[in-house]
């Protein structure tokens, strides 16, 4: 049985995700409704912080291209934080950081959203 | 330290349920470290053949959870090879274009990507019919 959890945090205006575990094809729904539940609840302003992530497939990958674009549509988005290198491999394979910003830290993430107002 | 050998050819049959990823992804990993693999390249293999499972999952059974996929282990002198057998609707690898994160992006369309990374972490992809079942080998180079 795949190993996952994700669970939210307000950090000030902006939603934090902690994901944990494994993210493949069986446990990515449980990853969608959480976007899905920020979409309904109005906020736009995400950071998915990885520290606790051991892997990810295709399948978490294709989550966070579903919901980005509604994110910044909204003058939201999802940024990446404390990635591990194997899982920050396989973003960097299929072209995420084009699109995408990554940073080592939560802190880091969150305050680009403040910045920006 | 002698680890026990094993016996090739190792086989694992589950159910097309993406429960069982976990199950395949743990067979995998138990092989491929025995064979000496680095860990990076044992996580290599171990998403190489998660992604085809899902592929099929998705693909050739439609997310029904009673079709067979059967996955079958072999050593050649210098290859480790992964045979995937599924008897779900067939697929045309070669209909499925490389991904452009670009071009997903603005379409919103997902997919594709499995068999890019399959191909990436692999050394061999191979699509075929084996006795009217669908399948895919693998194969990774011994280290």
């Amino acid at each position: 049985m795949a190993d996952f959890n994700v669970n939210l945090r307000g950090v000030g205006s902006v939603s934090v995700i902690d994901v944990k575990g494994y993210l493949d094809a069986h446990t990515a729904p449980e990853l969608e409704n959480m976007f899905s539940k920020l979409i309904v609840d109005k906020q736009f302003k995400v950071v998915v912080n990885f520290d606790q992530l051991n892997y990810i497939s295709s399948a978490g990958l294709g989550v966070f291209m579903a919901f980005v674009e509604q994110m910044r549509d909204n003058q939201g988005d999802i940024k990446f934080s404390n990635m591990n290198d194997s899982v920050y491999n396989i973003f960097d394979l299929l072209g995420f950081p084009v699109l995408y910003e990554f940073y080592k830290d939560e802190k880091e993430a969150v305050n680009k959203f403040s910045i920006l107002g | 330290m002698s680890s026990p050998e094993l016996k090739f050819p190792l086989e694992l049959s589950v159910k097309s349920s993406t429960d069982n990823l976990s199950v395949v992804r743990n067979f995998i990993k138990s092989t491929a470290l025995s064979l000496g693999y680095s860990n990076a390249t044992v996580g290599n293999i171990i998403l190489a053949v998660d992604e085809a499972c899902t592929n099929i999952i998705k693909h050739a059974y439609k997310y029904s959870p009673a079709g067979d996929i059967d996955i079958e282990l072999n050593l050649s002198t210098n290859k480790f090879i992964i045979t995937i057998l599924n008897s779900g609707i067939e697929f045309d690898p070669n209909l499925i274009p490389e991904p452009d994160i670009k071009e997903y992006y603005k379409q919103r369309r997902i997919g594709g990507l499995g068999m890019y990374l399959m191909k990436k972490m692999m050394d061999e992809v191979i699509y075929s019919k084996n006795k009217n079942r669908n399948q895919v080998k693998m194969v990774k180079y011994l280290p």
